[in-house]
């Protein structure tokens, strides 16, 4: 792992990576819309050899206390031991709970839904959005690719008919009601190893990383949700660099979204 | 952020004062002492504000479960846990995923301080309980720990010090309370090693430009200076009142002579 370390850092001082990027090129991006037909919306994004699949789903149940006008959102990450050695079975552990609360912050805190329209009785029935995450393979970065799944999910899903009568969910009949976004956030994470900045850590560089910074940025470059992870630290300087390439980024991983 | 959610005050900002009396750039009150829980290698209690925490720390010790076990440095556990009646609603006991992420990230933040690898095949177990919830619950708790860590004569390089800024009714306010935390716009818990200024704790909820955010990173890092003397004076003051302890007890002795 030392050895790893060293040489992903000397290949930094010459600005180059071990798969011949450039410290703040992306693996290439791919997206599939829809790939899950039970699912009520879902998309494929692999960036490199990293795969996740997420799945929206909607129910209905109660509202929160404090929100009694206001749908729920729920995100969820299953880290399944088929898509990396590492991985155990079991409940989640801190790196599928840090996975789902990061993505589901960059969206709860973005307003891109408005929960509002997804009540349907106050204080009694709303719709419930269920997000969940699943990495296929993870070669790294998860976190951009399940944000990114995650919003375009969202974006294509298509509520079920309710019956307003019988109070219940129709699940086999689909309304035309779709999740009205206005805006898309969009993650970005960049890692930093030695004095070393660059973007989308692969799981080989993820393994040696001092530490990392996910940012997620909406189109007018306002900044909606930060999560530091990893045991190194930052200066001012570089978050703040950091900010301005997140926002930059973001509009490329933008025009992906359909 | 759209309407007004329900229970939200008419105002957070009247007459350029904040709802509890503050400044924008004003902490709440903080209190730290060293050495509060006996058992413990390192403990501290602390307060900012109405927010209360407990930390405590134990260790170096031997590491359990032996797999955790690492041959070069020790092997830190955090575990960040709300006392059930910290909140207004009861807390269920026990972990939960957002207990579970700020463990996480509380671990990330203390980690770059500590010389671990001077306590190799070791084990350091940080516990911190809050005990009053109202608002910056992770950034007192990191606060916290490393009185703690430092009480427990575990080598740092510095002490972690930890501060939130927000944004409330569209302006950059330290250190938010509850109704601010709920009904404001955004929030950004920062921790950072004041010696070096090196930032090891960053995130943020809510909408911000990148202006606002350098604003709220100076602010934060301003505040941490001067937690920062708190801290250090928690532990000067818990090492004072050892000292003269054993003062006395030699004189005793010497008088006994």
């Amino acid at each position: 792992m030392d050895q790893y370390k060293t040489l992903v850092t000397s290949l930094l001082e010459k600005g180059l990576r071990h798969d011949s990027r450039k410290l703040m090129d992306y693996r290439p991006i791919e997206v599939e819309v829809n790939p899950i037909p039970r699912a009520n919306g879902s998309a494929r994004v692999k960036i490199g050899n990293t795969e996740v699949i997420v799945g929206v789903k909607f129910d209905v149940g109660t509202p929160f206390p404090d929100t009694q006008d206001e749908g729920v959102l729920m995100v969820n990450a299953e880290l399944s031991p088929l898509a990396n050695p590492d991985f155990e079975p079991g409940p989640p552990g801190p790196a599928a709970v840090e996975l789902a609360r990061v993505v589901d912050r960059g969206i709860r805190e973005s307003h891109c839904i408005d929960f509002t329209k997804l009540c349907i009785k106050e204080k009694e029935k709303v719709w419930m959005t269920f997000v969940d995450i699943y990495p296929m393979n993870d070669d790294g970065n998860l976190l951009d690719a399940a944000a990114l799944a995650a919003v375009i999910a969202l974006k294509n899903a298509v509520l079920p008919k309710y019956d307003e009568k019988e109070e219940k969910v129709m699940f086999k009949e689909m309304s035309k009601k779709k999740l009205d976004m206005s805006k898309l956030p969009v993650l970005v994470t960049f890692a930093k190893n030695a004095s070393y900045i660059f973007i989308d850590p692969d799981r080989k560089e993820e393994n040696v990383l001092d530490t990392r910074l996910s940012v997620s940025s909406l189109a007018d470059g306002k900044l909606v949700a930060m999560q530091k992870g990893g045991q190194g630290t930052f200066t001012k300087e570089e978050l703040l660099n950091i900010f301005d390439l997140a926002v930059e980024k973001a509009k490329e991983h933008r025009k992906l979204i359909k | 952020m759209g309407g007004k959610k329900a229970g939200s005050p008419d105002k957070l900002i009247v007459n350029g004062k904040r709802l509890d009396g503050r400044k924008l750039d004003e902490l709440r009150p903080i209190t730290i002492k060293a050495g509060v829980i006996p058992n413990a290698d390192g403990s501290c209690a602390l307060t900012m504000g109405e927010t209360r925490v407990v930390a405590a720390v134990y260790g170096p010790r031997e590491c359990f479960p032996k797999h955790f076990q690492l041959q070069d440095r020790a092997y830190m556990e955090c575990i960040y846990t709300m006392v059930a009646f910290s909140t207004t609603d009861r807390a269920r006991p026990g972990p939960s995923r957002r207990s579970t992420e700020i463990s996480k990230v509380i671990k990330d933040a203390l980690l770059p301080a500590v010389f671990m690898e001077k306590y190799p095949r070791t084990k350091i177990d940080v516990y911190i309980e809050v005990t009053n919830a109202n608002a910056g619950t992770r950034t007192a708790a990191i606060n916290a720990a490393a009185v703690a860590l430092a009480d427990a004569g575990i080598e740092m390089r510095d002490i972690v010090t930890a501060i939130a800024s927000g944004k409330i009714e569209g302006q950059v306010a330290l250190d938010l309370f509850e109704p601010e935390d709920n009904f404001g716009e955004a929030d950004m818990p920062l921790a950072m090693m004041p010696k070096t200024k090196e930032i090891t704790l960053l995130q943020l909820d809510g909408e911000i430009t990148r202006e606002e955010a350098e604003q709220m990173i100076e602010m934060s890092m301003k505040a941490c200076e001067e937690i920062y003397e708190l801290q250090k004076k928690a532990l000067k003051d818990k090492y004072a009142s050892e000292k003269s302890a054993e003062v006395e007890g030699e004189g005793d002795e010497n008088g006994s002579v």
